[in-house]
């Protein structure tokens, strides 16, 4: 759409920068700082449960990776994977929503917001199904927790995770929803140009970022032991 | 100099190769591949998360310093698992 070169005094542009390129770069890059924070955060967690998985068994104790196998044949795997797909095409539509803000089509763009805002929910609703059966199955670790012998207790560590991690993953969603709404309003109000829309650029990083750490989550919790029943589930 | 438009394309292709690669991982989990099975699923999970990174996040596009930065984070969270695995892994040896 509108060929903007050498933009030499765009109204968005700070003071501080020399050019509209330097200060998206500037955006970005510490955008991707914010998120190398996220990603060891996210690490410190994954190795919680890497540590656990690998943990050699006591004597005369049940194995912990066994636990975990025989916990995650207990998550919903079909759940589990409408979910990552939800999450990925509400990448795309993120991804379409950032194509439309540098093209400059307000329309489309919000369109794409509102699509990613709906996927965003979608998956949210159906997660919250999952926590609810969990409820129901007394798999929440504490004093109420249930577990078929003989992970009674080991079982309560693989459960810990799964409730910190998809919880973690979770609060991250609902945050950026709550950013999305902003955005859409932004877009909506026309504050944003194919020179400047930075808020949609730099949105849409942390919104992949989210769906990443979903990406590891699903093989790692889910899978776990899918092959022992094949074809069938729980 | 105006920042990189990725066509649409190229955004429906990585969006192709994802679902893909989702159903393959649960295709492959359904089957036991005894010591492989949790390597095989990173291997699926590393080359979807690259996928995200390099096209949906801009990776490939970027400027060489937001590369490294991005690839320096990557580095340092290697760090944080593999030591604690050189710690945890070792703690029952010689007994």
């Amino acid at each position: 759409m509108a060929d903007s070169h050498a933009v030499t005094h765009h109204s968005a542009l700070a003071h501080h920068f020399d050019n509209m390129e330097q200060q998206r770069e500037a955006g970005s890059l510490g955008m991707w700082v914010f998120l190398l924070t996220e990603i060891m955060f996210f690490g410190g967690a994954f190795t919680a449960y890497i540590v656990y998985r690998n943990l050699p068994s006591a004597p005369n104790k049940p194995s912990i990776s066994e636990a975990f196998v025989a916990a995650s044949n207990t998550l919903n795997v079909k759940l589990g994977l409408i979910n990552t797909i939800i999450l990925i095409c509400s990448s795309l539509t993120m991804a379409l929503a950032v194509y439309y803000a540098q093209t400059g089509v307000r329309r489309k763009q919000i369109i794409f917001l509102l699509l990613t805002m709906v996927l965003g929910t979608a998956f949210l609703v159906i997660k919250g199904f999952e926590y609810a059966d969990k409820i129901k199955h007394h798999h929440i670790p504490g004093k109420q927790f249930e577990f078929a012998e003989p992970f009674q207790h080991q079982a309560q560590i693989f459960f810990t995770i799964y409730f910190a991690m998809t919880g973690l993953h979770a609060l991250h969603m609902i945050i950026g929803i709550g950013i999305l709404l902003v955005i859409t309003w932004m877009a909506w109000r026309k504050r944003f140009s194919p020179e400047w829309h930075a808020p949609v650029e730099l949105f849409g990083l942390y919104w992949h970022f989210v769906d990443i750490v979903w990406i590891f989550l699903f093989p790692l919790l889910y899978l776990l032991g899918y092959h022992l029943h094949s074809g069938g589930g729980h | 100099m105006s920042e990189k438009i990725v066509p649409k394309r190229v955004y429906f292709t990585i969006f192709g190769l994802l679902i893909g690669f989702t159903l393959l991982t649960v295709w492959v989990a359904s089957r036991d591949w005894g010591a492989f099975n949790t390597i095989i699923a990173l291997t699926i999970a590393v080359t979807k998360a690259l996928l995200v990174a390099l096209w949906f996040m801009h990776i490939k596009y970027s400027n060489r310093l937001t590369q490294l930065v991005v690839a320096s984070g990557l580095f340092w969270l290697v760090i944080m698992v593999a030591l604690t695995l050189f710690d945890y892994r070792t703690r029952s040896m010689g007994r």
